[in-house]
C-alpha cells in the first residue's frame, strides 16, 4: 500500500499533470508487446504490431491515430470482447489477457462506445441502475438512490424518466458516463465517445468529462483521432501508426490540471499540439497514399 | 410555460385521446368516406362501366338495416373473429419462442431454417385439403390454416429482429456485468419487440385474408362464407356488406395490435 502511494507520488513528479483529486491506487494497465492478427477469409491482416503501453493508476491516457490503425482493437482486447495473438495485458499486475486467454468482460472495465449504447428501451434512470441491478451488488432501492444522486451531481436531474431518444446526444453521452461511473470501475474505456459531435458541444462535453475525472481520478483509456481533444484531455498521448498499428510516439502532456478553455490558448498547449500534428500528419499521409495504391 | 396536467383514465391520456378523436385527421377521414359513398351512388345511377355494376349505397343501406337485426349476421362476425384470434394467438404462443430460440441458438437455427423455408412459400390456402383430411373437425382445419398464415410471418420477423440486435447493446450489457439470462431478457427481448409487433401487424392482415378464403372453401359460417353465399344466391347488396364488414373487422384487429404494441414499446412512440 505505502509503496503504491510512493509510486503515485513519483508519477506526479514525473508528468506534473496528475489528477488533482483523490490518489488512485487501482487501475494500472500494462500492455506488453501486444500483437493481433485477423484472419478474415484466409487473408492475414496484422492489426496490432508489438504495442506496449504503460498506464499508471488514475492516469488519463489517450491513444490517437488514423482510422483503422487498431485503436479499437486494443480497447476491445482490454474490455474482453476479443483476444490477442501474442503479448500480455496486465491490470494491477494481474494477467488480464494473453495469446492463450481472452479477458473476461467485467464491470471494472466499462466501455463508453463510439455511437452511444444507452439501451433505448430503458429510461435514463433504468439505464444507470442497470449495472448495479444485474450485478446484484446493491438492493434495488439503494441502486436507485445512488443513481439519482449521481445524475443530480451531473446536472441530469430533470431527465430521469426520459427515454434516450428524447434527450440530446450530449446528454446521452453524459448519462452513459454516469452508467459506467456508478459501478465504480477501475478503468473507463472510451472509444471515440465524442465523434460526430459539433465543436461547441464537444467543448462542453470535454469540460464535463474533465470535471468528473478531476473529482474521481479513475484511470481513463481514451481513443480518438482528434488531436486537440487528445492533448486537452490526456496526461499521456500515444500516437499510433497506420496499419499495422504500432506505437509511434509518446507525448507527455505536462499541462497542469484542472484544465479549462484557457488551456487551449496557452503557448505550451500549442507546442505539444504541433509535436503531435507532425507525428500524426506523417501517418495520415501514409494511410492516404496506401489507400491510393490499393485503388490503383 | 404552463403545462396542463394530463388526465388519465385506465392509463390512457384522455386529452391526447380527445385530440385524436376530434382532430383534423378524423374530420378528413369522415369527409373522404362520405365523398366516396356519394361518388359511388352517382356512378351507379349513371351506369358508369365497372363501378356502376356494384349495387348502389342506397340499396346496400336498405339491406344493411335488415341485416343488423339479423342474429345470423352477428354470428358470422363472432365466428370469424374466433377463428382469426384462435389461429393468431396459437401462432404467437408457438411462433414467438421458436423465432427467439432460432435467433439465439445457432444449432437450432441451422436445423430448423431449411424446413421453415420450404414450408413457408406454400400459401396457407394450399394447406386446406390436407388440413381438412388430418384435422377431425372443419373448425379445427380452418383455425389451423389461419394459424399458418400468422406463424411463418412471426418466426421470420422475430428471427430477423434478433439478428439485427445491435452488437453495441450486447457488449455494453456484458461490460456492465450481465449474465446470459440478463442479456436475453433485458437486451435481446426488448430489442426484438419492434420487429415482433411488425410481425404481428402483418400476420394479423394475413390471418384475415386466409380466414375469409378458407370460409369460402371449407365452411358454412363466418363473414367469408356469408359473402360467398350471397354471391351464389344473387343477393348483391349483401356481398358488398360482407366485404365492408371484413374490412372493418381487419381494421379493428390491427388497431388492437397497434394499441398493444404502443403500450409495450413506449420508447418508440408509435401512438
Amino acid at each position: 500500500m505505502t509503496q503504491n502511494i510512493h509510486e503515485q507520488n513519483h508519477a506526479k513528479n514525473k508528468t506534473g499533470s496528475v489528477c488533482p483529486g483523490p490518489t488512485t491506487v487501482r487501475g494500472k494497465i500494462s500492455i506488453r508487446n501486444v500483437t493481433k492478427n485477423y484472419d478474415p477469409d484466409g487473408a492475414n491482416v496484422l492489426a496490432l504490431d508489438n504495442c506496449s503501453i504503460e498506464i499508471e493508476a488514475g492516469e488519463f491516457c489517450v491513444i490517437v491515430g488514423p482510422s483503422g490503425c487498431g485503436k479499437t482493437t486494443l480497447l476491445n482486447a482490454i474490455a474482453g470482447f476479443h483476444g490477442i495473438s501474442s503479448g500480455e495485458i496486465y491490470l494491477d499486475d494481474e494477467l488480464l489477457c494473453s495469446s492463450k486467454k481472452t479477458a473476461v468482460p467485467s464491470a471494472d472495465r466499462i466501455v463508453v462506445f463510439q455511437n452511444g449504447s444507452l439501451f433505448p428501451w430503458y429510461t435514463v434512470l433504468e439505464n444507470v441502475v442497470y449495472g448495479p441491478d444485474v450485478q446484484a451488488k446493491m438492493s434495488k432501492s439503494q441502486a436507485r438512490k445512488a443513481a439519482e444522486e449521481l445524475l443530480e451531481q451531473m446536472g441530469l436531474r430533470g431527465i430521469l424518466h426520459s427515454y434516450p431518444s428524447e434527450i440530446s446526444s450530449g446528454m446521452r453521452r453524459r448519462v452513459e458516463i454516469a452508467r459506467a461511473m456508478i459501478n465504480n470501475p477501475r478503468v473507463l474505456l472510451m472509444d471515440e465517445p465524442y465523434r460526430a459531435m459539433d465543436a461547441l458541444t464537444k467543448t462542453v462535453m470535454h469540460k464535463h468529462l474533465l470535471d468528473i475525472y478531476d473529482a474521481s481520478c479513475k484511470t481513463v483509456f481514451f481513443i480518438t483521432h482528434d488531436l486537440e481533444e487528445a492533448i486537452f484531455l490526456g496526461s499521456k498521448v500515444y500516437v499510433m501508426t497506420t496499419r499495422p498499428g504500432k506505437i509511434k510516439k509518446l507525448i507527455n502532456v505536462d499541462i497542469p490540471r484542472p484544465r479549462d478553455f484557457r488551456t487551449l490558448s496557452s503557448e505550451h498547449y500549442r507546442e505539444l499540439k504541433l509535436e503531435a500534428i507532425e507525428a500524426v500528419h506523417e501517418e495520415a499521409k501514409k494511410a492516404f497514399e496506401a489507400g491510393e495504391r490499393e485503388l490503383a | 410555460m404552463t403545462k396542463q396536467k394530463p388526465s388519465y383514465f385506465m392509463g390512457i391520456n384522455l386529452r391526447k385521446l380527445r385530440k385524436t378523436i376530434f382532430g383534423k385527421a378524423t374530420y378528413r377521414g369522415i369527409v373522404a368516406i362520405i365523398g366516396t359513398i356519394i361518388f359511388w351512388e352517382i356512378c351507379s345511377r349513371l351506369n358508369v362501366p365497372v363501378i356502376g355494376m356494384i349495387p348502389p349505397p342506397s340499396l346496400v343501406f336498405n339491406s344493411l338495416s335488415e341485416l343488423l337485426r339479423d342474429p345470423d349476421y352477428w354470428e358470422s362476425w363472432v365466428v370469424s373473429f374466433q377463428r382469426v384470434f384462435t389461429g393468431f394467438i396459437v401462432a404467437q404462443i408457438i411462433g414467438i419462442p421458436i423465432g427467439l430460440i432460432m435467433g439465439i441458438n445457432r444449432h437450432f437455427r441451422e436445423l430448423s431454417f431449411p424446413i421453415i423455408e420450404i414450408l413457408r412459400p406454400i400459401p396457407p390456402l394450399a394447406w386446406v385439403p390436407t388440413a381438412v383430411i388430418f384435422w377431425p373437425t372443419p373448425e379445427m382445419s380452418i383455425t389451423f390454416v389461419t394459424f399458418l398464415g400468422a406463424f411463418f410471418t412471426m418466426v421470420l420477423n422475430i428471427l430477423g429482429g434478433v439478428k439485427n440486435v445491435d452488437i453495441r447493446y450486447v457488449r455494453a450489457a456484458i461490460s456492465l456485468g450481465s449474465s446470459k439470462t440478463d442479456i436475453f431478457w433485458r437486451i435481446i427481448l426488448p430489442a426484438t419487440l419492434p420487429s415482433l409487433f411488425t410481425g404481428m401487424t402483418v400476420g394479423m392482415g394475413i390471418t384475415w385474408e386466409v380466414v375469409v378464403a378458407a370460409e369460402m372453401i371449407a365452411s358454412r359460417s363466418g363473414l367469408g362464407f356469408m359473402t360467398w353465399q350471397s354471391y351464389v344466391a344473387g343477393n348483391y347488396p349483401v356481398i358488398v356488406i360482407g366485404m365492408i364488414s371484413i374490412g372493418i373487422a381487419g381494421y379493428i384487429s390491427s388497431s388492437f395490435i397497434r394499441l398493444l404494441g404502443g403500450r409495450l414499446t413506449p420508447w418508440l412512440k408509435i401512438i
